[in-house]
């Protein structure tokens, strides 16, 4: 452990110390950290509010707290872990770290823009922060109107302004990835060399950019409505509840795809590695991402089948929701193909990546449930739609981000992780996951409704058994949060490639230099071209 | 309560439909995981690295495969989505002969009114084996009437009606929840569906409260409010007549058409300005605040009872 | 295999990040692109709104719409389009580093721009006074549901104010560039604030152009 050794070589953590010199700086790896830092914190607020939610919901009558209160923890969990952990999640920690790196760049193309970027996660997560402590607000993540608009005397404004104020962090974000993807590429880096991690980030930011402002404007009609009451959504003054359902899902739907295209992105980077192998239908995959971008906006009012919009309405979003879960499926099997005669490898992340296929494919498939209008009509509004998107978006989302700071922690740091209680918490993460969640499904159909704090007794066991997975859940992520701050003081030192991959980012030091590359390399090959990084290699398959 | 249940009971026309749609998702489902599972379980141990210098023959994709795998769960996504459509299309068509039921719902109870006046509070009772039709509204925020034994749902929207029906097959007490948050006591707005044998719905109809079916209180409130002194049942007042009315096309000032049902009346009463019949003025003013849901539902029912069209239309 | 680009000193026209002028020209002006286009999904949420309410209530619509003044918006509207001109005067300005014509535009933009904003306060102190600004004292004559009209007004307030926000932080760019320009800092070489700048000045200009005749300018086709 020669902890002299890591500070011979200038890298991008000794380059420059204290704290002026990480909140202005504009290195796109430190603002990667910065993030990494905030969205952990966000991520545990929103887990303790999780863990309140499952306790209260141990006993059939409640009891552990009130009402309003159990009403303000499940709206605020909501508001905490989409708005302020997964949409930033990959994009701000993985993205920015390692998209230049991955396209040969020293850096994004907006430097100061990435910064403020962050500064507003951090105001908007103030707002909300505040909101919280003041009393807290009610109005379920939805915020649906007229509910909050009229009869919700709750922290709505703060809480709607520090959403308004995230979504602009969002909106950077993904102007900065266009930008830095159309200008910054590398000599010979065409766009069907990139890797996909690239591809998912692009049509990310593309969602990013076209939805969060409608968001936005939706929040504004919002807070205009409370504060001046002028009839946008009142009925009483001849306004429409419904068309704010349809302005705040044009985003929210489109949202969860900023969650998972980019763990769809990692995913692709993790089966390429650990199977020594490209990805199979390279090209597919990566009009796929952009078809899951461009279709995701047509299809918001499955949302909103039982809302007394027409059955025409109802019939076309229905249809479209079923060409858009098409990418994701061929993505799936892309994958699983890849593995096929490859030289596959066990490591943490790529047990988080066989997670992540496994829970999205279930995930996935109880999409295709919900998309069916009879169905929903039953199970809408139930804990059926809570355990799709929980599969979807924790044993999804969750699982790929984890798998990508297990994959990228030694690049980022120059340490490794201890590989024994990785492979440990990744088993407790994906078991404790399951019984959370899969009997919600049950749950769901058989009638239990959502954002319920008391319930009828029948219901408890399936309650129970829920609770009792997620305090294994619990467990399963607070063990990574221990070693991953005690391998930055005794972790193994990393080499410039531990796993063997491909991938620019992987040619440089681990922690990487200030500007990258000392000069911008030249890309001669395809991604997953593993044929140079195999030494003395023996072809098999 | 019993035993914990993992399946709903099914106690309507609708549930057996929903199911049987259930059950062919899931063995989709089990079938496309299973195959992922199992495959990737394979793969990751039949080709587990055995050496470090390893180099996997690169295969870059085939189109066949890709095509393969689209068309395939395309396919089946298209069953999936005709089936699923018709169920719903069903659940929009009430039969003509349904009962029908009012529903308003305010924070945090249900109210409900048959059409001979009973009124009841978070329950409703039915005869089993006749469609009923619930028209509803809300006084205040979005809720939500939900039956999980029956497989339906309708969200109440405050400003407009919304319908759903159903057709119980089984009598029983079945759950009746609130299903869109509404605030604090959001999981407390419910109560039981009783589906009863039809004699033993009819003592419980004579049983209920007299205090004047619906349509005999939408009469009393006529006449109160006023209305006839412009609504002439012969048609000679400066606003149309409302015999015969009900379920009629009407003409609109600007060409266009609509059908006279219960939300055209109640927008005619509480936003008289939104629909003029052509041929007549903006002179109706508006009865917003002056009658409450319930009111306007009884005095769409006392309108319903208005005789057929007269022979002749009315020149104006 | 390197190629020629390195790591460099950092200068306004090439920052570190870039590898040649051009490549950082080309990214200031998509970024600037990509955010115009944020701002019209921003902006198309509110016309959205307006236009499902327009097609709902169409005639409290035009009665609360004709009771807007058409001659100060057309003012308005001609005052943006020759702010318009001068912007494009001040870029094509820039474009030849002629230092004091690029000020004396962009001035003139700037007196334009201030001149919006100072009719846009007189017409809503009108509206005040008439008692068409949605709240407790709103009143609207010739229209029977109050509530369609107060609609029509919120969705005025909301959109023209908006814009009125975008004209304002137009007019802070606009000084900011002023005090740069009279500083010498735009060159031939290297002019890309004031042409990004430009963009976004002829965007909020064209969302005015939508905005005037969809609100000033419901029915006033037809014949009274």
């Amino acid at each position: 452990m020669n902890t002299a050794a890591i500070h011979e070589r200038e890298d991008y953590l000794n380059v420059s110390h204290g704290l002026k010199s990480w909140l202005l700086t504009k290195d796109h790896k430190r603002i990667g950290l910065l993030y990494l830092a905030t969205i952990t914190l966000f991520f545990f607020l929103g887990g303790l509010f999780a863990t309140v939610i499952r306790i209260e919901l141990l006993t059939p009558g409640g009891g552990l707290v009130s009402s309003e209160t159990y009403n303000k923890l499940f709206t605020m969990h909501g508001v905490t872990m989409i708005f302020f952990f997964l949409i930033p999640s990959i994009p701000a920690v993985l993205g920015n770290f390692f998209l230049p790196m991955m396209i040969g760049a020293r850096d994004l193309a907006f430097p100061r823009i990435n910064l403020i970027s962050w500064y507003l996660l951090v105001i908007g997560g103030l707002f909300a922060l505040f909101a919280m402590l003041a009393g807290g607000v009610d109005t379920g993540w939805t915020f649906y109107t007229p509910y909050s608009t009229t009869y919700s005397n709750t922290w709505v404004i703060a809480t709607a302004l520090g959403i308004f104020v995230a979504g602009f962090s969002s909106i950077l974000t993904g102007l900065n990835f266009i930008v830095t993807i159309h200008t910054m590429r590398a000599p010979g880096l065409t766009w069907f060399r990139m890797p996909l991690f690239v591809w998912a980030h692009y049509a990310t930011s593309l969602i990013q950019v076209l939805g969060t402002p409608v968001l936005a404007v939706t929040i504004v009609l919002v807070l205009c409505e409370r504060v001046f009451h002028i009839g946008i959504f009142d009925p009483a003054l001849g306004g429409d509840p419904v068309l704010f359902q349809h302005l705040f899902w044009f985003y929210s739907h489109p949202a969860v795809y900023i969650m998972i295209l980019p763990a769809m992105g990692v995913v692709s980077e993790l089966v390429s590695t650990f199977s020594r192998k490209a990805i199979f239908g390279y090209r597919v995959v990566a009009f796929s991402s952009v078809a899951i971008a461009v279709l995701g906006f047509l299809v918001w009012g499955h949302h909103m089948f039982v809302s007394g919009q027409s059955v025409f309405a109802g019939m076309a979003f229905s249809f479209l929701s079923y060409f858009v879960a098409i990418p994701s499926a061929i993505k799936v099997f892309n994958w699983t193909a890849t593995l096929y005669k490859g030289s596959i490898s066990w490591e943490t992340p790529m047990l988080y990546a066989f997670g992540f296929i496994g829970l999205f494919t279930i995930g996935g498939l109880t999409g295709l449930f919900v998309a069916a209008l009879g169905i929903d009509v039953h199970v809408t509004d139930t804990y059926f739609v809570v355990a799709h998107f929980h599969y979807i978006m924790v044993g999804g989302a969750i699982m790929a981000y984890l798998g990508g700071l297990h994959y990228w922690w030694p690049k980022m740091t120059g340490r490794m992780y201890p590989e024994g209680w990785a492979k440990l918490s990744a088993l407790v993460i994906f078991l404790g996951f399951n019984l959370t969640f899969f009997p919600q499904f049950i749950l769901g159909y058989l009638g239990m409704p959502r954002r319920y704090h008391t319930y009828p007794e029948e219901f408890q066991v399936l309650h129970v058994l829920s609770t009792a997975g997620a305090s294994v859940l619990a467990v399963g992520y607070a063990i990574p949060m221990i070693y991953f701050a005690w391998s930055l003081k005794y972790g193994a030192m990393a080499g410039t490639n531990p796993w063997g991959a491909s991938g620019l980012e992987w040619k440089t030091p681990s922690p990487p230099p200030l500007h990258n590359f000392d000069t911008t390399p030249v890309v001669t090959h395809d991604a997953y071209d593993y044929s140079t990084v195999v030494g003395e290699a023996v072809e098999i398959g | 309560m019993g035993s914990p249940r993992l399946f709903p009971v099914q106690a309507s026309t609708f549930a057996p439909d929903v199911d049987h749609l259930l059950y062919f998702l899931l063995a989709v489902a089990v079938f496309f995981s299973l195959a992922i599972f199992c495959s990737i379980f394979y793969f990751a141990i039949r080709y587990r690295r055995r050496s470090e210098n390893e180099l996997p023959r690169a295969v870059h994709g085939g189109m066949a495969l890709e095509i393969l795998w689209s068309v395939i769960p395309f396919g089946l996504t298209m069953v999936m989505f005709t089936w699923g459509a018709s169920i719903y299309f069903n659940e929009s068509r009430p039969p003509d002969n349904a009962l029908d039921i009012y529903v308003v719902g305010k924070q945090w109870m249900w109210k409900l009114e048959h059409l001979g006046g009973q009124r009841e509070i978070n329950e409703l009772h039915i005869p089993v084996g006749r469609a009923v039709r619930l028209t509803m509204t809300s006084e205040d925020a979005i809720h939500s009437f939900f039956v999980p034994a029956f497989r339906t749902k309708q969200d109440a929207v405050p400003g407009r009606y919304t319908t759903t029906w159903f057709t119980p097959t089984k009598a029983g007490k079945y759950h009746l929840f609130c299903a869109e948050y509404c605030g604090t006591n959001h999981s407390r707005m419910g109560g039981w569906v009783y589906v009863m044998a039809p004699r033993d719905y009819e003592t419980w109809l004579s049983g209920g409260t007299s205090g004047g079916s619906l349509a005999e209180n939408g009469q009393k409130l006529f006449d109160e409010l006023a209305c006839g002194n412009c609504h002439k049942p012969d048609g000679s007042g400066r606003c149309p007549s409302l015999t015969g009315l009900f379920g009629k096309t009407v003409q609109l000032v600007g060409g266009g058409t609509v059908k006279a049902d219960e939300g055209y009346i109640r927008e005619s009463i509480l936003q008289p300005q939104a629909k003029i019949v052509s041929g007549y003025g903006p002179i109706m003013p508006t009865f917003q605040g002056l009658v409450t849901e319930e009111g306007v539902m009884q005095l769409i029912e006392y309108i319903k009872s208005l005789g057929p069209p007269p022979a002749a239309t009315p020149t104006h | 295999m390197a190629s020629e680009a390195q790591a460099h000193a950092e200068t306004a026209a090439l920052r570190v990040q870039f590898d040649t002028e051009a490549q950082q020209k080309d990214a200031s002006t998509l970024g600037m692109w990509i955010f115009l286009i944020t701002e019209v999904m921003f902006f198309g949420g509110m016309f959205t709104a307006y236009t499902v309410y327009r097609r709902a209530y169409s005639d409290a619509f035009a009665v609360a719409s004709s009771s807007l003044n058409v001659t100060i918006g057309a003012i308005n509207t001609a005052v943006l389009l020759f702010s318009s001109f001068t912007m494009v005067m001040a870029v094509r300005a820039s474009q030849l580093g002629q230092r004091r014509m690029i000020v004396l535009f962009l001035v003139l933009t700037l007196i334009f721009g201030g001149m919006f904003l100072g009719v846009k306060a007189y017409e809503w102190n009108e509206k005040f006074e008439q008692h068409h600004v949605p709240g407790p004292s709103f009143h609207m004559e010739g229209v029977a549901q109050q509530g369609h009209a107060q609609l029509f007004f919120s969705l005025y307030f909301a959109m023209t104010g908006l814009h009125a926000a975008h004209m304002v932080i137009g007019v802070g760019l606009l000084s900011w560039l002023i005090w740069m320009a009279n500083k010498g800092k735009f060159t031939a070489e290297y002019n890309t604030p004031v042409d990004i700048a430009g963009l976004y000045w002829h965007f909020v200009d064209v969302i005015w152009i939508f905005l005037f005749p969809l609100l000033y300018l419901i029915d006033r086709h037809l014949p009274k």
